[in-house]
């Protein structure tokens, strides 16, 4: 058990290692891609199935697709994918912020006491689930769709205000 | 067991599983349910390309019937082999590379594309017995699945280093994330009402008959009815398919992302398109058209893989009469087709859908006024929407040509 949960996490690294080392930007967001399917089947070996799913229906199908579209967009060629190495400055500077984060990150799961966890997987159908949400995760949920809500409405707002072209027009 | 349920359980009904346990009988214990996957992914494995081989037979003899001539009719009986001569052509051309290529994207393209249009079709409950994969969230792994091949094709857009490829790759995505909205908002209601993520689930949750001959499919309801008409148009641009064939408009992009391919990647393309249309069609089938339930109570001797067959062949040849008769569409008109008009229906429909639900303990006599009402919630915005969208849009005018 614990070998697959070792090679996964290799895996993920591994592919999010190497997206960031890549020169051609759109290999690293491919690459990148792949360690969230990682992380999905990560989900998957756990035993969230609906998680698993999620994750790889919203970041491999609809977060990937953004990413894609914002290289596209903002390249005006192949030649142009490829990306430049980063000066020192900016790669000490990077490694710094990164460090740091990472640095809380690791400090906060240390200290964190886990609830010691019995060796039963507990299954969760995706009704109780359901049912977990909206009933007593109900609040959590509301403000969610409502921060997303409002999210959208400002790209909407962003997206309008920018000169629109006539459309229709054969 | 009763009397009904063991007719219903009839030889014919558990011949797959017959031969399937004949198979792997000889193997011991545990190593049982690995032959017995392992039977069912080559079952899969096996129908599905030759669905697909004699799909493109089909499709070039129907657009032959529509457009008045024979369509392919030399190699075999009536042409009955023009596919496997289509194979041996596709496997002996040469496999070009362009030199300024991405090889390792060009390469893998194709074949991420096949093996993510495979997987949706684990999950699809093609009989009583037959369900490759039941998962408790298998309509979320099956868009999970089909979602991921959008990567597929922008791989293959940008690996070929061609303009043509790489302007069809931004169409592709640009049209493939418009369409997926519509797409899930549609099924919303039937896995609201259903109460289930599961296929098998919702295929039960449309069983029964009232008065022996009106199934209870979801289709068979105003929300349903729209449901199933939003899911199949978005169906349409998910699977590529004619009038929103865009990413691939021979006359406007040569080929789209399939310029650069030749040779046996490039029926792979093919391959999974229909395999796409295949598992899209079985999905809609499963939501919307009862799966594998008979529609009338006495006709329940045909096993249920032979009633899902049938739906799954019809609306099949659907895809391909459509695709005879509508012209493509263009890029803005297709776009506006998903945000303006889909979108905002596919969110009215839930309100349909909590309508029904809520108004299900009606008596007989209010049946009438809840059909009316869930009516008027389908077609009202329709026609409203449709005539906003298109207002100012007079007949043509021709100014070089006459009309």
């Amino acid at each position: 058990m614990n070998a697959t949960l070792v090679l996964l996490g290799v895996f993920i690294v591994a592919t999010a290692g190497t997206a960031l080392s890549l020169q051609n930007i759109v290999r690293s967001v491919l690459l990148l891609v792949l360690s969230w399917f990682g992380i999905a089947a990560f989900y998957l070996w756990a035993g969230a199935e609906f998680a698993a799913f999620a994750q790889a229906l919203v970041y491999g199908g609809a977060v990937s697709m953004v990413v894609l579209f914002a290289v596209l967009l903002t390249r005006r060629g192949h030649q142009d994918a490829t990306v430049a190495p980063p000066p020192p400055g900016r790669l000490l500077a990077a490694l710094l912020a990164g460090g740091a984060v990472a640095g809380i990150i690791a400090a906060t799961v240390i200290r964190t006491p886990f609830a010691s966890v019995s060796d039963e997987v507990p299954v969760l159908p995706v009704r109780r689930l359901g049912a977990l949400l909206m009933g007593p995760h109900a609040a959590a949920l509301l403000v969610t769709g409502a921060l997303l809500t409002a999210a959208l409405l400002g790209a909407v707002v962003i997206a309008a205000g920018a000169k629109d072209d006539k459309e229709g027009s054969p | 067991m009763t009397a009904e349920a063991i007719e219903l359980d009839s030889w014919l009904e558990r011949l797959p599983l017959t031969l399937r346990d004949l198979l792997a009988g000889p193997i011991p214990g545990p190593w049982r349910w690995i032959v017995q996957d392992v039977i069912a992914i080559a079952v899969v494995l096996a129908v599905f390309p030759l669905l697909f081989a004699f799909l493109t037979l089909a499709e070039r003899k129907v657009l032959g019937r529509i457009q008045n001539r024979p369509g392919p009719n030399r190699v075999g009986w009536g042409g009955i082999l023009q596919p496997f001569a289509d194979g041996i052509k596709m496997l002996t051309k040469e496999d070009i590379v362009p030199r300024a290529a991405d090889p390792v994207l060009h390469f893998l393209a194709p074949v991420a594309l096949v093996s993510f249009s495979l997987l949706s079709l684990a999950v699809i409950p093609y009989g009583r017995h037959l369900v490759p994969l039941d998962l408790d969230a298998g309509i979320l792994y099956f868009f999970a699945a089909s979602a991921s091949s959008e990567l597929a094709v922008f791989m293959a857009g940008w690996a070929g280093r061609n303009k043509y490829s790489l302007l069809a790759a931004m169409r592709a995505l640009a049209q493939l994330i418009s369409y997926e909205l519509p797409l899930l908002l549609s099924l919303v209601p039937v896995v609201m009402l259903a109460g289930t993520l599961s296929p098998s689930g919702i295929v039960a949750a449309q069983a029964g008959w009232s008065a022996g001959f009106l199934p209870h499919w979801n289709i068979l309801t105003p929300w349903g009815l729209a449901g199933f008409a939003i899911f199949m148009v978005a169906a349409l641009a998910e699977a590529n398919r004619s009038p929103f064939d865009l990413p691939e408009a021979e006359s406007e992009l040569i080929a789209g992302h399939l310029t650069e391919y030749s040779g046996f990647k490039y029926a792979l393309f093919f391959m999974a398109e229909y395999f796409a249309m295949c598992a899209l069609s079985g999905m809609a089938v499963t939501l919307f058209l009862g799966g594998w339930q008979a529609p009338v109570a006495i006709l329940q001797f045909v096993p249920s893989y032979g009633w899902f067959a049938i739906k799954l062949l019809s609306l099949l040849l659907g895809f391909i009469w459509i695709r005879a008769t509508l012209p493509r569409l263009r890029i803005d008109q297709l776009m506006r087709l998903a945000w303006k008009f889909l979108l905002p229906l596919a969110l009215i429909n839930l309100v349909t859908a909590s309508f029904w639900h809520l108004s299900a303990g009606w008596g007989a006599a209010a049946q009438p006024l809840r059909w009316g009402l869930g009516l008027a919630l389908v077609a009202v915005p329709f026609v409203v929407i449709g005539r906003r969208l298109s207002t100012g849009l007079g007949p043509r005018t021709y100014r070089y040509a006459a009309p």
